[in-house]
This record gives structure tokens, sequence and C-alpha cells, in this order.
């Protein structure tokens, strides 16, 4: 269950090995959850985070890949089956991909859609449906500010973004009066290893920040916060320049 | 047969279930779920006590009919479902009165063995549980049973068992002799914690309650405003001295916005309060529900905190161990926490597997659920009232950890078996029972 100041006891983290998921599992251990799933595709690296958490918590870790075509229901039902109700979802799944996309492989377009839209979307679908029926849960979505206003420099991640973080707002509303609520969570540029090979973005932050931002939006039940705070309004103006102004602005 | 999101009295947290209002007259048909079944009352457990996310809640406020009273002993009979408000209207014109109740009447006869509450009387009445004849108690399998004191073990895994033995479905409790509604009462203020203490201890009245001062760090910090009371014989309505007919003055509106109980209000509030307060001991006489149930006048309180609600700590050390309370007392103003309606008794010994009182204190503090930090000080005050051999009242928890339970109660695993006995197959479940491993998830 998750209590009254909005701690889970169990969590599960879609993208285990995810810098900023894994800083807010953290926090959350400390805070008492005390069964971690981390669910990812790179087993030696889950295995290395699972070491990292430290015995705090019970830690199992699984077989995930949002780009499969697999039925990510069964991947659903395999954690309930290990853990029993899930408290709170983390989906930290998400692919960048190569800096401009227009000169990119189509196929490789595809994958980073992939992996930061429809997998993730269909795995949450899944993650829904069992909280609906468990009566309770808490889904938190790591989106981006970069779905917020699609940028020419990687117009595919951010198009997967917006897609993921429309679905993200729309399924917290579908779930209104279940017992289940959905924290969309809008990072503006995270120093990860993601985004490691690229130079710092404007009010650069690190996944700590976003973390304990996180769990603070947890505690206070809010359903769409931005990290730092600034880059909501930052966002809110670029959302509304003309096309022309934004080409040259975001370029 | 509706899904409805359902909160506790603290509103701090909520989950959903099928809600099935069960009627008058016959007892709930019982369906097998596979997230389980679980009575509900009027709720005013502050946490997930009367939740059961996913499963069925039976709301048994519908089953509220007195059966019989007998006017030369005091004995009630009375459906479960009924409050001890419905109570009080019935009987307390016969001369008639709750041996214990807790600060509010808006609970259930139900939700009184549930949580095996207590009064400011505890030293001199003991719990609930002292003063219930016999329940009948619906068990897993569909058959009832009726359920005395000397069925030891049933009776006390019921009383204070949370719900999860089984649903009273009603019970007969023996009430005291009043000769009127008035209660005879000495108002003082004490300088700090100490002398507080010192006033709950050495009073021999038989209701005590001291107020706190958590609003403040100096050596004043835990000064109080004490109450002491007993029955009066005398009324100011020698026409009507049994008269009892309060009803709410105010009604909190719903959607109040959150943050209007904050740091600034707290200390307002608090310094109101000791400046109306006589310095020197000051007696009245003040009617019975002003006296036991002030919050009652103040029709859904609970949404002054806004949509974010709040939570109660209340917690009980022995004797011998107030320098706990003392820190306690420390931990919540040194964080600056805005607290509201603090309140510390003495109480007399315990009973019972899950029953809350012990020989000793209790304090019960309510905060605001958005207050930063707050998950780590209350762990931190969890931590200080286990090494104390304290526990926390799992009728207020909402956020107490799993492994603290077995610890504060001792006697939880014969509750287990008890339990077990009664309901192999977990039929019994709550929100509270998931959290903190008193039940089947």
């Amino acid at each position: 269950m998750n209590d009254a100041l909005g701690m889970p006891a169990t969590v599960v983290l879609l993208g285990g090995t995810s810098d900023i998921g894994l800083a807010i599992v953290g926090r959350l251990v400390a805070a008492g959850a005390s069964t971690v799933v981390l669910a990812g595709r790179d087993r030696a690296g889950l295995d290395a985070a699972a070491g990292r958490l430290g015995s705090a918590a019970k830690i199992v870790v699984m077989p995930y890949d949002a780009r499969s075509d697999t039925a990510h229901a069964s991947v659903v039902e395999g954690i309930t089956e290990q853990v029993g109700d899930l408290d709170l979802v983390i989906c930290a799944v998400g692919m960048l991909g190569e800096k401009d996309p227009i000169t990119q492989d189509p196929r490789r377009a595809t994958e980073v859609m992939h992996a930061t839209y429809v997998g993730p979307a269909s795995t949450l679908l899944a993650v829904a449906q069992r909280m609906r029926r468990q009566g309770h849960g808490r889904i938190v979505v790591l989106s981006s500010v970069a779905g917020e206003r699609v940028r020419a420099s990687n117009f595919v991640y951010g198009s997967a973004k917006a897609g993921l973080d429309g679905f993200a707002q729309g399924l917290g509303d579908a779930l209104a009066g279940t017992g289940v609520d959905v924290l969309v969570v809008r990072p503006g540029f995270v120093r990860t290893r993601m985004t490691a090979h690229l130079e710092d973005g404007p009010f650069a932050t690190t996944p700590e920040h976003v973390a304990s931002a996180t769990v603070r939006a947890l505690e206070r039940g809010d359903d769409l916060i931005w990290v730092p705070g600034v880059v909501r309004w930052v966002m809110a103006v670029l959302r509304h320049l003309p096309r022309a102004l934004f080409r040259r602005v975001s370029a | 047969m509706t899904v409805t999101t359902l909160s506790g009295w603290g509103r701090a947290g909520s989950s959903a279930a099928q809600v099935v209002a069960v009627p008058p007259g016959s007892p709930p048909r019982l369906v097998d779920h596979p997230r389980g079944t679980l009575a509900r009352g009027m709720a005013r457990s502050y946490g997930d006590a009367a939740r059961n996310a996913g499963g069925v809640v039976l709301d048994m406020t519908g089953r509220a009919r007195l059966h019989s009273f007998d006017d030369t002993l005091g004995h009630l009979r009375v459906d479960a479902g009924a409050t001890l408000d419905e109570v009080l209207r019935a009987v307390v014109p016969h001369g008639w009165f709750l041996p214990v109740t807790p600060g509010t009447s808006m609970i259930t006869v139900g939700g009184a063995i549930a949580a095996d509450v207590h009064g400011k009387n505890h030293v001199a009445a003991g719990s609930f549980r002292g003063h219930v004849r016999g329940f009948s108690l619906l068990l897993a399998d569909g058959s009832t049973r009726w359920v005395t004191p000397d069925d030891r073990e049933v009776f006390a895994a019921t009383l204070g068992g949370m719900g999860l033995t089984g649903i009273v479905l009603d019970a007969e409790i023996a009430l005291r002799r009043i000769t009127t509604t008035w209660l005879r009462a000495t108002t003082r203020t004490t300088d700090d914690l100490d002398a507080t203490l010192s006033a709950l201890d050495t009073s021999r009245a038989e209701y005590r309650i001291a107020t706190l001062d958590l609003m403040r760090t100096d050596r004043r910090l835990g000064r109080a405003i004490v109450e002491t009371a007993e029955h009066a014989d005398e009324s100011p309505d020698a026409e009507r001295p049994l008269a009892y007919d309060p009803a709410p003055h105010l009604t909190v509106p719903a959607g109040m916005p959150g943050g209007l109980l904050n740091r600034v209000s707290a200390r307002a509030v608090t310094r109101l309060w000791f400046a109306r307060a006589p310095r020197r001991p000051r007696q009245d006489l003040v009617d019975m529900a002003g006296f036991f149930y002030p919050l009652d006048a103040i029709a859904d309180w609970n949404r002054l905190y806004g949509p974010r609600g709040f939570v109660q700590y209340q917690f009980a050390v022995p004797v011998g161990q107030e320098e706990t309370v003392r820190r306690v007392a420390e931990r919540f103003a040194t964080a600056r926490c805005p607290t509201f309606v603090v309140v510390l008794k003495r109480l007399g010994p315990g009973g019972g597997m899950l029953s809350f009182p012990i020989d000793g204190w209790t304090m019960a503090v309510d905060i605001p659920a958005g207050v930063a930090e707050l998950s780590s000080l209350l762990d931190g005050c969890d931590e200080l009232v286990c090494r104390a051999g304290g526990r926390v009242y799992l009728a207020k928890d909402g956020r107490l950890r799993a492994e603290r339970v077995p610890v504060m109660y001792s006697e939880l695993d014969r509750w287990q078996q008890t339990r077990d006995r009664l309901d192999p197959h977990g039929r019994w479940r709550s929100d509270l029972g998931r959290r903190l491993g008193l039940c089947r998830s």
C-alpha cells in the first residue's frame, strides 16, 4: 500500500538502469519502500544497480524490453506474481537516438519511437489495468520538456515523448475515481548517461534533483511537475513562440 | 454495488472498493471476492483501517437498530452500525451514559469495538472492552457466534482487532448511571511539560486531559490547558437535567483549499487558545456534549485541512518514559511542524491483543499531510516510541512501517494465530492490514 504520506511499499522501475529512475527508487527505499523491482534489458546493469541499492529492501530483477513486440501485459503479470500489489510504478524507459534525425535511418527512428512511446505506453496500460483491479496504485511517468514543443534537433525523441506525455495525462484522467493516480514529470536537461555525450542545455539539472522533486510531488499528490521548476515558465513561453522565432532560438 | 473511492477521516490517501450498503434487519450477504471483505462504519479512523482496495466494503451504518434496553441494569443491545450519538440520544434521557467514550460520538458501536476505543477516563474506566458484555460476530464461514468475555481468545482478538476477525453485527454494552448531562470541570494552565504531566498524574478526577502547546522551542514547550472533570449531580436546567440534543453549529464546506492550516495559523490558534484559558484553576459546570465531543460541533472539520488531508500521530509509552514524551514533543517543535489539537492523556493498564492503551501516557498530534519531511519526522518518533516500549494507535495510523508492528504489539503473534483460526482463507482484509502485514494482500 501507499501510505497516507504517499510513500509506497512496493516500487517497480521500468527502465531499471535509468539514472533518474534509480535516484527516485533510492529515495523511496530510504523512506521505507520494502520491495523494489528493476525491469530492463541490460542484465548486468540491473544487477549492478540492485547491488548499489543496498540491503534495506528486497530487490527483484526482471527482464523487460520496451521495444519488443511481446505482450507487455505478461511482463506486468510476471511482476505481480512475484511481488503482489504494485504500489508505485515508475516509467523511466526511453531512447534518445542520434542528433539530427533528419539524416537518420528510418528503422533507427522506429526503434526510438518504440522504446520511448509505444513500448512504455503499452506497458503502462497493462499496469493501469492491474492497478484498477487492485483499487489503488500510483504511476510516475518520466516525460520531458522535449515533448512540450518538439525541436528540429531531436524531433523523433521529442515527438515520442510528446506522445507519452499526452498518453500519461489521458491515462491519469481515465483513472480518476479508481484509487489510481498518475504523476507526469517533465525534466529539463538532466546530466545522465543518456545525455553524457551532449553539452549541458540551459537550466541543466541532476538525477538527484529530479528524484527529490518527484518524491516531494508524490507526498503532495501532484499530477504534473517540471524540474527544475523554472522550465515550466520557460516552456510556457517557448510553446507559444511563432515557428520562425522558435526555429532560431531552439537551433 | 458501485466502485467508490474511500478515504479515512484524515483524507490523506484513498483507494477504491465495491461498496455495498447492508440493509437494516438482515445480516450482510457474504460474497467470495479475491480481495476480501471489510466492514465500514463512520470511517472515523484516520488512515486506511476502513478501506479495502479492490475488494468489497460493507457499509454497516444502515444497521442501526436498538434491540433492547434494560433500564434497571443499564444493559443495551444494539446493532453495531448504530453510532454512539444514536445510542446517547436513546439512553441519556433515562439517566445512562457510555462508561467509555472517545473524543467523538460520530463512530459506530462496531468501530468502538474494532478499535477498542478509550476516553479521558481510561485510568478509572479502562477501554471500551471492559464494558462489552457480548457481541455477535459474523465469521468468515458465514456462521454467527455470540462472543462474551469468557470466550477469551476471540474476545481479546476482536476488541482492538481492527475489524479483521469478523463483522460485529450487534453488541450488548453495559452503561453507567448519570443524574445530569453536566460535568463539574476544572480548567487550569500549566507552564511547562513537567507541570502538565504532574497535573494529569496527581489529579483524582475521573476525566483528565491536557491540550499542549508544541509551537515553541523554549522551556515552556508542553505547557498546557489541563481540564479535569467529574459527572455533576446539579444541572443549570433543573427542569430537564437529562436533556441531550447536541447539533453541529457549523459545517465546513467541501472544496476547502489546502494550506489554511499552516505554521502561522497553528501558532495563532495556540496563542488564542491559551490567552482565553484561565491562569488560575477555574471551576465550571460544562455540558456533556461540549466536554466530550467539542469537535462534533463542527461538521466535517477534517475538510479544514484541504484536499491533501492530514494525519494524526498518536502514540503511547509506559509510565517512567516521560522523557520520551518530551523528546517527541521536542522533535515536533524543532522541526517547525504545524501542530493542531495536541492532546496528552494518562492511561491505565491495558489488555487485549492489539488494543492500544498501556499503563502510561498517550499523546495525539494532528499534522497537515503536505508538510515537508513529515515521513522522516514521524519515522524518528516511531523509533523513540519503540525504544521506550510504546506503540502507535492503529485506528489513527496511516503511515507506520510494517516491521514496527511486532515490536510495538508483543501479542501480534497470538492475535495472528487466533485470526488464522477464525479466518483461515483470509476473507477479512483492509488496507491497514495490507500495509502492516496484518492480513493477506
